[in-house]
């Protein structure tokens, strides 16, 4: 724990930024439903697409519901599903990219050529049909994020792992006797985990993005539980009189993708330790 | 008739910041002087500050490093000068060879677009011209079919061929100062010899004149008019290369001139016992998918056998593509052979790793050549030597750190090492802990893959030094595979020589002091650059003699083609027989012993 704070304190200043905005988005995560001053789906304001004022600081949205409220109760599904869609993108991928590096050729083989099959596919559309034939869930998005996205982080962790496979003190390890799962777990993956978790990233932020517009296209989460993007796209009406209802979450949804960004960029630029 | 001299440097001082902020210089108060059409040699380990002077000559410093001081170069001054007049200069006035050509030249384009590129640039000849001054050079270079080899891309030739073909790129706007940055660290020694007359040769004719970097007396000797040893960024000695040779006056550099003849401190007793501890027998190995007559795509090895006696050192010699890598890791079980067996006292080991018992794997250890690779860098130092003991002895805990201790201990460093990881550590520590890796599993016999190659001089010397200790207090055996003949003659009792997979002679170290050996054997002892100015006008690629068409049939001598005194109608027709030499030296070749003894 002291050495991640000592790690904190000595990135430079666009990390420092970038872990500030992430930290707040964690925050407010997890405390958003307690701090919304009114509750996210009830109607407290006469007049849509309010200005901001003192009771309602974000103004009020197309149907006159408080949009700071929403925003902070919606933030915990587009961090909360794009963390969870993204942990799981990011194992299995890499797992089998391990796999596939360690293992007999015609494995490697066979797990590339599917993997080339699943990427082959457009994720919106992938995602269109799978929503049209189960019906929109928040496991069934989850899943859906995450299948698309372990191609993608398959295919760099693999390409990574391969090199070092070929390496000379992994076949030291493989003289010595070492089993398969000791050559990927710890030969192989303390040294990829770097560009790995600048991938992760990457993958977090187009996830988040991925989310928000199959919710513009009404094909993510169901009202009234709304991430940002649903809250973009149900006051897209608003766009026209530039509404705060339609800036903030679209603000929101900037910030935390470019603190995610900045953050990584930081993080993984400085010399290995 | 005073002359100012061509380039002059004063006070050259560069300085780069050290990792608490603090100003460091790594090149300190260097002065000297060249005169036109001579070459200056820098000389000193990796470390002593020689690339980056030569680098300061081109008005260049790495990132973060600042050069002052007063360097001229022909008329042009460049300290001072800005971007756009170091640029004027570069590739033009003044060039530069690197030590890699083969990273230097463009994969996608063909050599001559980037032989006469530097001319073209900075406009001192229209493209005829360039082509033909190209051509000339390529001539001069000793290249194969100058005419038409600049059409060729940089994967069609070999690396002598490139590195000379990049001298041809650095002489071709007829600059003030070459500067050649270690040229033939990279290469064979049989190639070096080509690649260094046909540098002597041209910078002779061209009048160019030099500066020559390199960590190889004996090299520079052949090369240079002065010499400039360095250590630390400082100038030890400045003399003529005669008297640097003969009459060293710095301590320094007479333990420069001490470590470029390996000769062993630690005297090993030789083998009482003969028994046979690891041998291998008519191995066939190779890479690629396996035919339906189980000969590989590529193969590497024919018909291999050498035998390790129990605490005995076997070395293994011969060029890049002799195959003598891949003997090692067709013991260690990495390579399976196609044919042949590996017997480790007196039980047949399997082919393949997953066959071979723990116990079976513990008693052969390998060592690779590059540390920088052969350690994890993601690991501390005692968790790589921690993980050997637990797997092959269970040892954990205190008894763990304890034998770690002992181990850094066995390999002069300090204990506090375990806690570093290994890019906290120089170059000789690096291979030390590679060392200690594989004594922790306490192994009957060691696979040294070139381990010393990738060392200056001195460490190199340690090195062995430290081998031949080991060897002494722990009676492990040693199969060493070099390239260095003077080296692997220091360490060990017997060496084979390998050429393109095949054994072509093999015998006890002492004999290779004086013939009768085998034609290639005579190559590569002859091809090892001695300590005197005028070796390199001595040697030379004997003529061969012109032999028709030679059919690629297994049987045949492969050294064939390149072999000096093959005789026509026997050589290429029939297999080379085995002879036994008066000296106790096995030699795979048609001539007789008293032909051979020329």
């Amino acid at each position: 724990m002291a050495n991640l704070i000592r790690r904190a304190t000595r990135l430079p200043l666009p990390g420092k930024i970038g872990l500030a905005l992430v930290l707040f988005w964690i925050v407010i995560a997890v405390i958003g439903p307690w701090i919304a001053p009114y509750p996210p789906g009830s109607f407290v304001n006469e007049e849509v697409f309010a200005g901001s004022s003192r009771a309602y600081w974000l103004g009020s949205d197309f149907l006159g519901r408080d949009v700071l409220s929403r925003l902070v109760s919606g933030a915990r599904f587009t961090v909360g599903l794009s963390a969870i869609a993204v942990t799981i993108a990011a194992s299995i991928g890499t797992g089998l990219a391990l796999t596939a590096a360690v293992g007999p050729r015609w494995l490697d083989e066979l797990l590339s050529r599917a993997m080339d099959t699943l990427i082959s596919i457009p994720s919106k559309i992938f995602a269109l049909v799978l929503v049209a034939a189960f019906g929109s869930s928040m496991a069934l998005l989850t899943l859906i994020i995450a299948i698309t996205y372990i191609p993608g982080n398959f295919r760099i962790a693999r390409s990574l792992a391969v090199g070092l496979a070929k390496l000379d003190y992994v076949e030291v390890a493989r003289a010595r006797g070492e089993g398969r799962l000791h050559l990927a777990v710890v030969e192989i993956l303390p040294n990829i985990l770097k560009p790995l978790f600048a991938d992760i990233g990457l993958r977090f932020v187009f996830i988040v993005l991925l989310l928000s517009g199959l919710s513009f296209l009404g094909l993510g989460l169901q009202p009234p539980d709304a991430d940002l993007g649903s809250l973009v796209r149900e006051n897209t009406s608003g766009l026209a009189e530039g509404a705060l209802a339609i800036i903030a979450p679209a603000a929101a949804i900037a910030s935390l993708t470019v603190g995610v960004n900045l953050l990584i960029d930081a993080a993984t630029q400085g010399k290995a330790e | 008739m005073t002359m100012t001299p061509h380039v002059d440097v004063r006070g050259l001082c560069v300085t780069v910041r050290a990792p608490d902020g603090s100003p460091l210089r790594i090149v300190d108060n260097v002065s000297f002087a060249i005169p036109r059409s001579e070459v200056l040699a820098l000389i000193g380990e990796s470390g002593s500050g020689k690339t980056t002077i030569a680098l300061s000559l081109m008005g260049y410093a790495r990132g973060g490093a600042r050069i002052s001081g007063q360097i001229t170069v022909g008329e042009a001054t460049l300290d001072g000068a800005g971007d756009k007049g170091l640029a004027a200069q570069r590739g033009h006035r003044i060039t530069y060879v690197a030590q890699s050509a083969a990273a230097a030249f463009n994969p996608s384009r063909r050599v001559i677009e980037q032989v006469i590129e530097p001319a073209l640039i900075h406009g001192t000849a229209t493209d005829a011209q360039a082509r033909a001054r190209a051509v000339e050079l390529f001539a001069a270079l000793a290249l194969p079919n100058p005419q038409t080899i600049g059409s060729r891309y940089p994967h069609e030739l070999s690396g002598g061929q490139l590195q000379r073909l990049m001298a041809a790129m650095a002489l071709i706007t007829r600059p003030d100062l070459v500067i050649f940055d270690e040229p033939t660290t990279a290469l064979d020694v049989t190639t070096q010899v080509e690649v260094l007359q046909a540098f002597r040769k041209v910078v002779r004719e061209q009048g160019a004149t030099g500066v020559y970097v390199s960590h190889d007396l004996a090299v520079v000797a052949q090369m240079a008019d002065q010499v400039l040893v360095l250590n630390r960024g400082t100038v030890r000695e400045q003399n003529a290369v005669r008297a640097v040779l003969e009459a060293p006056a710095d301590d320094y550099t007479r333990t420069l001139l001490a470590a470029a003849q390996p000769v062993l401190k630690t005297v090993v007793p030789v083998a009482v016992k003969p028994a046979p501890l690891l041998s291998i027998s008519g191995i066939h190995a190779g890479y690629g998918s396996i035919d339906r007559q189980g000969r590989p795509a590529h193969p590497v090895l024919s018909d291999v056998s050498l035998t390790v006696p129990r605490g005995g050192a076997v070395g293994v010699i011969g060029e890049s593509g002799s195959g003598k890598s891949t003997v090692a890791r067709v013991v260690a079980g990495l390579l399976a052979p196609t044919a042949g067996e590996v017997v480790l006292d007196g039980q047949t080991l399997a082919a393949s790793l997953s066959e071979r018992g723990r116990e079976e794997l513990r008693r052969i250890q390998i060592v690779f050549q590059n540390a920088d690779v052969a350690l994890n860098p993601a690991h501390s130092v005692g968790d790589i030597l921690g993980r050997v003991l637990r797997f092959y002895h269970g040892m954990s805990g205190r008894a763990a750190t304890a034998r770690v201790a002992e181990l850094l201990d066995l390999i002069r460093l300090p204990s506090a090492v375990a806690g570093r990881r290994c890019d906290e550590l120089s170059g000789g520590q690096k291979q030390r802990v590679n060392l200690a890796r594989a004594l922790a599993a306490n192994p009957d016999v060691i696979l040294c893959d070139e381990v010393t190659s990738a060392l200056d001089t001195v460490v190199r010397e340690a090195i062995l030094d430290l081998l031949a200790e080991l060897r002494r207090d722990l009676g492990v055996a040693y199969l060493f595979i070099s390239h260095d003949i003077a080296t692997v003659k220091a360490l060990c009792d017997e060496i084979v020589v390998l050429y393109k997979g095949t054994r072509v002679e093999s015998g006890q170290s002492g004999t290779y002091n004086a013939p009768p050996y085998h034609p290639y054997t005579d190559l590569l002892i002859s091809s090892v650059p001695e300590l005197r100015t005028d070796w390199l006008s001595g040697v030379g690629p004997k003529a061969t003699p012109q032999l028709g068409a030679v059919t690629d049939d297994a049987g045949l001598c492969r050294f064939l083609p390149r072999c000096p005194v093959a005789i026509a109608g026997r050589c290429d027709t029939s297999p080379p027989p085995l002879r036994l030499m008066d000296a106790g030296n096995a030699v795979l070749c048609h001539r007789t012993e008293s032909e051979l003894a020329h």
